[in-house]
């Protein structure tokens, strides 16, 4: 028999823990077919963080690094200083990147490292069993903000992708969404762009894909990726907020 | 009036915390104490309480907020495990040396790495010199009752010391159990009003927090807060007796179970005591001398009491649910050696270090400790000081 579909290399054979309808395994998918495509496997070093992605050294084929919450930049960092010719990736929820661990997220990005980020951003610490985030909209309900999240009690959601773009030392940031064919074909150019531009040595470079938590967003996963298009995506516009190969052709 | 329920040991500590009812939380969710501040979060939004409560974006910034608020004035309570703990290390210490009584329930969780999410002591015992009191507790019951003394031990004048409530992550803070809860105005009454002789913005007395303290006094400070602590004892004391008025549960600085005339025992903190006193039960039933002591306060460490209440045994275990790497023993077992040193000499000590990570602790376990501890007994001799039970070797 023929087969017309199979796992990327990258990701090896095991199921995955992911709850049903969350799109963890769909960038997963992602990130392994554009390691597959750019041939690097052999060079690849992965950095996996706390939250729903901690047993990511499980499901990618390359050599993997668990950092501790919020510290997988500053891991990437050491990892890609030590030796240079390695792709090093992480690959980092909104709790880790964006609250416990934005201080490293900030300056490895100011400093224009060399590595690659893939930035989950579900709106809700997923691995707790649903608090609120940085990254909480206005009103969303979760398990710390039951009445949805107020402004004078906690404020308003963060936007990475902007707040980066405003640094001299990135080279890509780009926001993506995985809740359609489209997005997903947008994203994996995203990725693949973000791989590509490590190995080119242009520096750091940072996809935030919109994701999916059904599960704790109280959705089923149909629902979960209406509640994305309608109340996400407003509030974190998709497209390209930094890209020095755009700036330099202009 | 006393009122029954059922609760996991996580709710009975939110609920205590909503009887506190403090004027600040902040905190940042971590397995196996997520649900502390979770359970608390629902009665901030439903304003059964009259707490700020902060979601702040990390531990380090959790502890920091709470150190702010206590200096402001504010009764302040947050919860953590493991690394949690460890990313509050820096600001433990400034809690404790700014005297600031910010109170932390610490759900007992093995410290990364390698990453695990289940109880042993790591965390907290690596915490032990970092100037905070530090109570532990066997069940839903105690995590509850002690987070409500600590609210009045840390505040003493004489003491002024933040607390932990030590309690084990999973097996105490997520199991459910029966639990005696006091009513709600019988806790305020119990922890009354916080009322700081110094706080930031009191007109009439200004004053800086945490200002450099350089060669001329840091020493003096620190001399102070070693003071704190030997005074906390005595504070330890005077709480739990008024809480024993209160409602009837007898609390010391540890618990002395079938001691009187034992002469073999170990030494063991937080849940595994229950597990082990099943086992000197059995023991006791075929007439063996068995013994067990239980720590509850394990900062300050009650050197004269245990000495006391091991003087006269003959062979002695502690187990640890921590190792020091030291290459000697953990941590407890230094502390209770080091009590005997010259004030109960000729007890036979020997160590365990079990259960790291969660690994299952069984009362055939603790049988072979005991069967050990008679065999030293009666030979005299130990043998190898430094064990493991649990593990593959």
């Amino acid at each position: 028999m023929a087969i017309v579909f199979q796992k990327p290399k990258a990701l090896s054979d095991v199921p995955l823990h992911y709850c049903p309808g969350c799109t963890h395994g769909i960038v997963h998918r992602l990130v392994a077919e554009v390691i597959d495509e750019l041939g690097i496997e052999g060079s690849t070093i992965g950095v996996a963080p706390v939250g729903c992605a901690v047993f990511a050294y499980n499901y990618f084929n390359c050599d993997m690094q668990e950092a501790a919450h919020g510290r997988a930049p500053a891991v990437a960092t050491g990892i890609k200083r030590a030796n240079p010719e390695n792709i090093v990736f992480t690959y980092q929820g909104d709790g880790d990147l964006a609250a416990i661990g934005t201080a490293e997220t900030v300056h490895a990005a100011a400093r224009g490292e060399n590595i690659t980020i893939i930035f989950i951003n579900n709106a809700i610490y997923g691995m707790t069993g649903g608090q609120m985030a940085p990254t909480t909209l206005v009103g969303q309900v979760t398990q710390t903000s039951p009445y949805g999240r107020k402004v004078e009690a906690q404020g308003y959601p963060i936007r990475m992708s902007e707040m980066l773009s405003t640094l001299e030392g990135p080279s890509y940031i780009k926001r993506c969404s995985v809740d359609s064919i489209k997005n997903i074909n947008d994203t994996k150019r995203a990725i693949k762009k973000a791989f590509q531009n490590q190995i080119d040595k242009k520096g750091f470079s940072l996809v935030e894909v919109l994701s999916t938590c059904p599960t704790n967003w109280g959705l089923s996963p149909v629902e979960a990726l209406d509640w994305l298009r309608e109340n996400m995506i407003p509030h974190y516009p998709l497209g390209t907020y930094k890209d020095i190969d755009a700036e330099q052709k202009a | 009036m006393a009122k029954r329920d059922r609760l996991s040991g996580n709710e009975a500590v939110a609920v205590a915390m909503r009887q506190i009812n403090p004027d600040v939380v902040a905190a940042f969710p971590i397995t196996p104490s997520t649900e502390v501040p979770q359970y608390f979060a629902s009665f901030v939004a439903d304003g059964k309480v009259d707490t700020e409560f902060i979601p702040v974006e990390s531990e380090h910034s959790a502890m920091s907020a709470c150190i702010g608020a206590q200096a402001a004035g504010a009764r302040t309570i947050t919860a953590t495990s493991a690394n949690g703990l460890a990313l509050m290390w820096e600001m433990l210490y400034i809690a404790a040396s700014s005297r600031l009584p910010v109170t932390l329930a610490a759900v007992n969780r093995a410290l990364s790495g390698p990453i695990n999410i289940n109880n042993d002591h790591s965390d907290t015992m690596g915490a032990r010199d970092s100037g905070w009191i530090q109570l532990y507790g066997e069940n839903n019951q105690e995590a509850y009752d002690n987070l409500i003394q600590a609210v009045k031990i840390g505040e003493h004048p004489d003491v002024m010391l933040p607390v932990m409530d030590c309690y084990d992550g999973f097996i105490t803070s997520h199991a459910v159990e029966n639990i005696e809860l006091l009513e709600d105005d019988e806790v305020k009454a119990f922890v009354g009003e916080y009322n700081p002789d110094f706080y930031l913005n009191d007109r009439e007395n200004p004053i800086s927090v945490g200002p450099l303290d350089s060669v001329s006094h840091y020493f003096e400070h620190k001399r102070l807060q070693a003071e704190a602590m030997k005074n906390a004892k005595k504070v330890i004391l005077e709480v739990a007796a008024e809480f024993e008025k209160l409602t009837g549960r007898k609390y010391g600085l540890f618990e002395e179970y079938m001691m009187e005339d034992a002469e073999i025992a170990i030494v063991v903190i937080n849940s595994t005591a229950g597990t082990a006193k099943e086992v000197v039960k059995s023991l006791r039933a075929k007439g063996v001398k068995a013994g067990l002591i239980k720590i509850r306060v394990y900062r300050p460490f009650p050197v004269d009491e245990i000495v006391k209440a091991l003087k006269k045994v003959k062979a002695l275990a502690v187990l640890d649910k921590c190792d020091s790497f030291n290459a000697a023993g953990g941590p407890l077992f230094t502390d209770v050696t080091s009590a005997l040193y010259g004030r109960a000499d000729g007890i036979k000590v020997i160590n365990y270090i079990y259960g790291l990570g969660g690994r299952d602790v069984k009362t055939d376990d603790i049988e072979k400790v005991y069967e050990r501890l008679a065999d030293i007994a009666k030979t005299g001799s130990v043998g190898e000081i430094y064990n493991y039970f649990g593990v593959r070797e």
